[in-house]
């Protein structure tokens, strides 16, 4: 696979994986403010996911949702940190998606002066977009900055976020989000490659309806 | 056939989500060009995940093919689009159906210290006293936001 191919499928399983995390949340949110706002953010997110995986197919001579639902769980390539099913704590996905929109306003802002045009373009159009999802992520983090238990949340899930961005980023991330780089050890028990426990439930119900009926027209 | 005659006819077709709207005074088309019996057209989303895309397309394909010429419509994913290209005569139509057309883009991006400034005009009874609600709204087009003065709802076009 080209390296190309490879860098969007990375992109591409994030936002997926992500965008179906968040839309556990849609219609039992705490509020329902954030039910509407944790709903439009996964639509966004899968959008994204459908857009980077329409290029890596045109790319790897198939389409989108054969990228997206007719692989094994082992072949995607997500981030641990997306994975996670963090249903009914609220600190622990407000975490996520502070951290997960900090490390993708890295790596996306870096594509966006990408050679490849394809890419760029992209990047950019994807960029415009994510600048909601921060916002959203800094109100949140904003109002629960005095909490123990969300500081708690961001320091456990600090080692994941590292994992969404690649080696060279990861100062810059520490940067932005103002904690220390952990040992290697952690680093490396969260980085991009392995796969927590809880993609294949995930994987099983995602892929359920169109592995009932292969190759079906919807 | 001439592009200005596929302009003018592809001119009614209305945004699939917000009718009020044609997708030419969206600025979503992002070319037509007529090679033949052939009208190629770009088609550029708002956002990502517009689930409208498949039906502008269509809506597209049936007004070139009444016109007599077949279309190829592409979808282009690139950074062409933003809230700036809605046209003045759309922002004026969106307005008077109830959706706040979206302020022109700053440089730099959007933050929150704008989305809570009292800019933003109610569409109905035109205060500035509103404030917001929700970054997020129906589509991912649109914000909620709150008018003190009339005391409704209302939706807020994002600027992208």
């Amino acid at each position: 696979m080209s390296e190309r191919a490879s860098l969007l499928l990375t992109l591409a399983d994030d936002e997926l994986i992500v965008g179906w995390r968040d839309s556990e949340w849609t219609g039992i949110a705490p509020t329902l403010e954030e039910d509407v706002a944790f709903s439009s953010i996964a639509q966004n997110e899968i959008g994204h996911a459908r857009a980077l995986y329409e290029l890596a197919a045109a790319d790897l001579g198939t389409d989108a949702d054969a990228l997206a639902f007719d692989r094994e769980p082992s072949e995607y390539a997500c981030a641990p940190l997306v994975e996670l099913r963090l249903l009914d704590d609220w600190a622990m996905t407000i975490a996520r998606r502070y951290l997960y929109e900090q490390a993708d306003q890295v790596r996306i802002s870096a594509l966006v002066s990408s050679s490849d045009p394809e890419l760029a373009g992209l990047a950019a159009k994807i960029d415009r977009e994510e600048v909601y999802h921060r916002l959203h992520a800094e109100l949140w983090a904003e109002r629960l900055a005095g909490e123990p238990r969300f500081r708690s949340a961001v320091e456990e899930l600090w080692p994941y976020a590292l994992g969404v961005v690649a080696p060279e980023q990861r100062d810059e991330l520490a940067r932005r989000v103002g904690l220390p780089l952990p040992s290697n050890s952690l680093l490396q028990g969260h980085a991009r490659g392995t796969h927590t426990d809880e993609l294949e439930p995930l994987w099983t119900e995602m892929t359920e309806v169109r592995r009932s009926i292969p190759g079906a027209q919807w | 056939m001439t592009a200005g005659q596929v302009w003018a006819a592809i001119d009614e077709i209305p945004d699939p989500e917000i009718p009020v709207i044609s997708l030419v005074d969206l600025g979503v088309i992002r070319d037509v060009a007529v090679d033949g019996n052939v009208v190629r057209i770009e088609l550029t989303p708002t956002f990502l995940g517009c689930p409208a895309v498949d039906a502008m397309r269509r809506a597209l394909e049936e007004t070139v093919a009444a016109l007599g010429a077949e279309a190829e419509v592409a979808v282009v994913h690139d950074d062409s689009w933003s809230t700036d290209s809605i046209t003045p005569a759309g922002r004026e139509k969106l307005r008077a159906a109830g959706f706040a057309p979206p302020a022109p883009r700053a440089a730099g991006e959007t933050t929150l210290v704008q989305l809570r400034s009292k800019a933003f005009r109610c569409p109905y009874c035109g205060s500035t006293a509103t404030r917001l609600e929700n970054i997020f709204g129906p589509t991912p087009c649109r914000s909620i936001r709150w008018c003190a003065d009339c005391r409704q709802p209302f939706e807020q076009f994002k600027t992208i």
